[in-house]
């Protein structure tokens, strides 16, 4: 070897197991990890792409900002620290092995008295009787000591605490455990698989059978963390590993059936528990046991733990009527769906797909109200820590679901079951809206006597018939005007103004009426022009209802208030189909709820090494900073006696015990 | 002189018979427990009521003054149940409860204490009046026992709205505002008297008070003091012991802080003559951080464990896991830097300031700014 690379050997050993750097690795490691929790991490890449633009997307990909935590300059990082522990250990191992051993037997009269911790006593007493007694003194205070003849006296070595020096091992060997813990854990192995070129991360949105070996990982695998979403009465025998923009697929050793998935809720509707009965089968189909797991209660089978994690609808069967919301007619259609999947919607309005996304059984909705517990500062003092939950209601059902047009552009929409209550009335919801962080804005559907929407749709169609429109002006002007008044110019005219409005209203609600108004009525008549055409458009629709009513067979409307407000409201909701964005609305007729559980399985060897290092932590950290080492010398010579103390830690611990052991001497040399 | 020559008696033998009966009614109080509700216990909480059995025992043994702080707590809040009758609208109407012991009347009680603790201490600091600052600590005390004694009635209470809902009140982030108050001024209080410095209390007082602001704002803006059931992944018997051990981490370093900035303030002359010297305010300082440190660690620990087992792994660089470990390597080191040649001096008590902050991005900034698994109590 030459002298050159000895020397860089051994000032790389001075860097790594200097104290300096170990600081210094301690700060960059703190830092590094800073970055990880400011950028969400294993977000799908598209969603960084929109976040940062096309270049910083680019330069915070190579830096590996989007897995910071498994980025190869971060597990430098971590190296680093586990190299400089090692080296810190050794290096220190042999002179703390000997300390530990060591009273420092050897140490010269002259160094003691250079001690800034020392006391010198006068004392009439034979060496060997006053050794005796301190040596009983100290070891009552709990030192261990050696009594060492010299040839002028005595020489007491005293020594307390060494498990300091245990400590130091067991905390530092700690952390390199816990470290190589985790990277048994980690994915390293993939990684090297994956430089190789022997595995290859899947992109595609394809189905699991499909997904080609190179980026499947067989049961062997010795560490992973997938999930996997099983729906009821179905089973998996694979987990997916979400890996930068793409995912793998394990092979698990066993299959996981799902017999059932159960949320419990408190009285105040919030989620209790979430549970679910599984089965596990071997490769042959061979049940090997059936458990029930929930949150905080995993099952571990050969080495591989189970968990709830999450859950989802896994495809709930829904029984739909459609309702053709353009159509001049009360026409509706049976449809059919489940969560999960999708339908073709042929309209006037063009192509659809329908894409089912979600189902719940609950919606525990704030209906506001007022809230009963006023917060004034009395009431708190005395006030009570139990909640006012009295306005929040469980809604009932509800379905998601996308409605995509030929161009790709889809709208989401959120369908409720049961009708919800406003003002005394009822209404059926539906609610849209254009992106996932809009909230959704309702179309309110008001229901009729029987508690059905079907009022509204008849009055819907009738009003866009334009067939009707002549006989319902006809019938609204004779209703409207006293019996004189019958037959003459006026009727003629209230007639056309009628068909007018309602001809303006079935083109685009009340917009196109306030378009109209705009343009032909000068400003200041506006107002009042407005209120008598929407009394026309009412008193017409009512004669709207009546005539549809007769259509269908159906008895004629009552005249109160409620067939009223079942017209005012039911223009109102029509006035909202312009803007609703579909064509067709989807009633939830019935539902056969299927749950789907979202599992996490894991199978980590490191995890009791980790552990094992965590115990070995604790024990050393409590060794280090409680246990003080301390070392006593107490040098006797006839008619003199030194006592010198060290330790590696000045605390004022130190300080009063030294006092104290001075004192000590000063009885003891009597 | 027989004295300094006494040998360090064990401690077994030191213990007088109050500290027996002391032992008694924590076992009597345990065991009561334990056969009263252990029908709402797993094994694991009733082997955590058991282990806290000989703990109490021992911490009361240790350190005397928290043997009557038990009792009183213990007694008071036993009356207070008894006070409701198992109805929980008997605290709009019992008297006590109404004004001094019902949880909410408790912890309100707690606050002003600590106020005025505040107030008295800063008063004894400026005046050297030791009698203000004595009033000062015994204010502290019936802050503690008040604030306890609302925790204890709060736990009560979240039975009495539902065997269901029932939890140890450490859940969310008023819980354990209150529960960092409390933990942070006992053990200040420990050290007031292993030091026997009075004055340090005016500036540990400081931190607590702004943690009994927060409290404020939050239960009249928020109304964060109701009771809510537990989320499914709080339910767990680990949350009594990772919560706890992460508080007196939380409370080490908040003193540690509070000693920086009297560190540095003595440093440049400032209240020095009415502070205890520099040496000492350090070695508090160091004492602090130590005993914080050993618990942050087991509480990141214990996190962790919990987290295999809840979430599927031990470790999930999630934001509040990581900033644990941030908080974890800065006080590392803090430790490591004091012992290169044993440093000490204002930077060590900067590095102990900032520390706090750092400390409180962990505990409340990740909460407001970041999201993660950990969202339990957000802002
Ligand atoms: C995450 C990493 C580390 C942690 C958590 C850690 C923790 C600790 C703690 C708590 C102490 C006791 C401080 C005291 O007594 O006040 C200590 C002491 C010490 N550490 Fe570390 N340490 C780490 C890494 C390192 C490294 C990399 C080195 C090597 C340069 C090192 C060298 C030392 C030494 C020499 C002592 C003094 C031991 C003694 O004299 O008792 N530590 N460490």
């Amino acid at each position: 070897m030459n002298p050159s690379s000895q020397s860089f050997g051994k000032s790389l050993f001075e860097l790594l197991s200097s104290m300096r750097f170990a600081i210094s690795l301690l700060s960059i490691l703190a830092i590094a990890s800073i970055i990880g929790t400011v950028l969400k991490q294993s977000e799908p890449y598209s969603s960084y792409l929109i976040q940062l633009g096309p270049f910083w997307f680019q330069v915070f990909e190579k830096l590996g900002l989007y897995d910071v935590y498994h980025a190869a300059w971060f597990l430098l990082i971590l190296t680093f620290l586990v190299a400089s522990t090692s080296v810190c250990i050794t290096r220190n191992a042999p002179n703390f092995v000997r300390e530990m051993r060591s009273f420092r037997e050897h140490v010269s009269e002259q160094s003691l008295n250079a001690f800034r911790h020392k006391h010198e006593a006068a004392t009439t007493q034979q060496p060997e009787a006053l050794a005796a007694s301190a040596q009983r003194y100290l070891e009552g205070q709990g030192y261990k000591v050696r009594n060492l003849p010299r040839e002028d006296g005595v020489l007491l070595a005293a020594k307390a605490g060494s498990w300091n020096r245990l400590g130091y091992f067991l905390a530092h060997s700690a952390i390199v455990m816990i470290c190589i813990g985790g990277l048994l854990d980690g994915n390293l192995i993939f990684k090297a698989q994956q430089v190789l070129g022997v595995k290859k991360i899947e992109t595609r949105d394809i189905p699991q059978s499909q997904v080609p070996a190179i980026s499947r990982l067989s049961p062997a695998n010795p560490s992973f963390r997938g999930s996997v979403q099983i729906p009821e009465g179905s089973s998996a025998s694979v987990a997916f590993l979400n890996v930068a923009d793409g995912y793998l697929v394990q092979e698990l050793p066993f299959t996981v059936a799902l017999k059932q998935f159960r949320i419990e809720h408190y009285t105040t509707g919030q989620p209790k528990s979430f549970e679910s009965d599984i089965e596990l089968f071997d490769r042959a189909g061979k049940k090997i046991r059936a458990a029930t797991i929930a949150v905080n209660h995993p099952l571990i089978h050969d080495g591989v733990a189970i968990y709830q994690a999450s859950f989802a609808d896994g495809g709930t069967r829904l029984t739909l009527r459609g309702w053709n919301l353009f159509a001049p007619a009360a026409s509706s259609f049976p449809a059919e769906g489940a969560v999960h999947g999708s339908a073709a919607l042929t309209s006037a309005a063009g192509d659809f797909t329908l894409e089912f996304i979600d189902f719940r059984p609950f919606n525990i909705e704030d209906m506001g109200g007022d809230t009963e517990t006023p917060r004034n500062t009395m009431s708190v003092l005395g006030g009570s820590p139990v909640g006012d939950n009295r306005h929040l209601r469980n809604v009932g059902p509800s379905f998601q679901y996308k409605l995509r047009d030929a161009r790709g552009q889809a709208s989401e929409f959120s369908n409720y079951m049961l009708p919800l209550q406003f003002d005394g009335r009822w209404y059926l919801m539906s609610g849209v809206r254009e992106s996932p962080n809009e909230a959704f804005r309702y179309l309110r559907m008001p229901l009729d006597a029987a508690g059905e929407i079907d009022s509204f749709m008849r009055l819907r169609g009738a009003l866009l018939n334009a067939e009707l429109r002549p006989e319902i002006a006809a019938r609204f002007a004779r209703q409207a005007l006293p019996q004189d008044a019958r037959g003459t110019e006026i009727e003629d005219k209230l007639k056309s103004s009628a068909t007018q409005m309602l001809g303006l209203f079935a083109e685009g609600g009340f917009q196109s009426l306030g378009r109209f108004i705009e343009e032909k009525i000068p400003e200041a008549e506006r107002e009042k022009v407005m209120g008598a055409y929407l009394r026309i458009l009412e008193l017409a629709a009512f004669e709207a209802l009546q005539l549809a009513n007769r259509q269908a067979g159906l008895p004629a409307p009552r005249t109160d208030e409620a067939t009223g407000w079942l017209v005012r409201d039911t223009l109102n909701s029509m006035s909202d189909l312009f803007v609703y964005g579909a064509p067709v609305y989807l009633q939830l007729m019935q539902y056969d709820e299927v749950k789907a559980t979202g599992l996490q399985l894991t199978r980590s060897p490191g995890k009791n090494v980790v552990y094992f290092g965590s115990l070995l932590l604790t024990l050393g950290v409590f060794f280090m900073l409680y246990v003080r080492e301390r070392r006593i010398w107490l040098r006797i010579k006839p008619g003199h006696a030194l006592l010198a103390m060290s330790s590696a830690k000045h605390t004022i611990d130190f300080e009063k015990e030294f006092a104290r052991h001075a004192q000590a001497l000063d009885t003891l040399v009597k | 002189m027989e004295l300094a020559l006494n040998q360090p008696a064990p401690l077994l033998k030191r213990l007088s018979w109050f500290d027996w009966l002391f032992a008694a009614i924590v076992a009597a109080g345990g065991l009561f427990a334990l056969s009263r509700f252990g029908g709402y216990m797993d094994i694991y909480e009733k082997a955590i009521l058991l282990a806290a059995i000989p703990s109490l025992a021992v911490s009361g043994w240790l350190w005397k003054p928290f043997r009557p702080l038990f009792i009183v707590v213990g007694a008071v809040s036993l009356f207070a149940f008894s006070q409701y009758q198992g109805n929980l609208a008997r605290m709009e109407e019992a008297f006590f409860l109404k004004y001094l012991i019902s949880s909410q009347a408790a912890i309100m009680w707690m606050c002003a204490l600590f106020g005025l603790a505040t107030l008295a201490y800063w008063a004894g600091l400026l005046a050297r009046s030791e009698f203000m600052l004595k009033s000062g600590g015994a204010l502290t005390w019936s802050a503690i026992a008040m604030g306890f004694i609302g925790l204890m009635v709060r736990w009560y209470e979240s039975y009495l709205i539902g065997a269901d809902v029932g939890h140890i009140p450490v859940s969310n982030l008023y819980e354990v505002f209150v529960l960092f108050c409390l933990i942070t001024a006992m053990m200040y209080l420990y050290y007031e008297a292993r030091y026997q410095t009075l004055q340090m209390g005016a500036f540990v007082l400081l931190v607590i008070s702004a943690g009994v602001g927060f409290i404020l704002w939050y239960t009249f803006d928020r109304g964060a003091h109701e009771i809510q059931p537990l989320v499914p992944a709080l339910k767990s018997w680990w949350m009594k012991l990772h919560v706890p051990a992460n508080f007196v981490g939380y409370g080490g370093f908040s003193i540690a802080a509070m000693l920086g900035v009297a560190y540095l303030l003595a440093g440049r002359g400032i209240l020095a003559s009415r502070l205890p010297r520099l040496e000492v305010i350090d070695d508090m300082m160091y004492k602090a951080i130590a005993i914080g440190f050993a618990f942050f660690t087991i509480a990141t620990i214990l996190g962790a464990m919990w987290a295999a087992e809840a979430w599927g792994g031990y470790w999930s660089w999630d934001p509040k896991e990581t900033w644990a470990l941030i908080v974890w390597l800065n006080y590392a080191a803090w430790l490591h830097i004091r012992l290169v040649k044993g440093l000490r001096g204002p930077m060590l008590a900067w590095w102990a300031v900032v520390g706090l902050f750092v400390t409180i991005f962990a505990f409340i900034g990740v909460n407001m700014f970041l999201s993660g698994l950990h969202s339990y109590g957000t802002l």
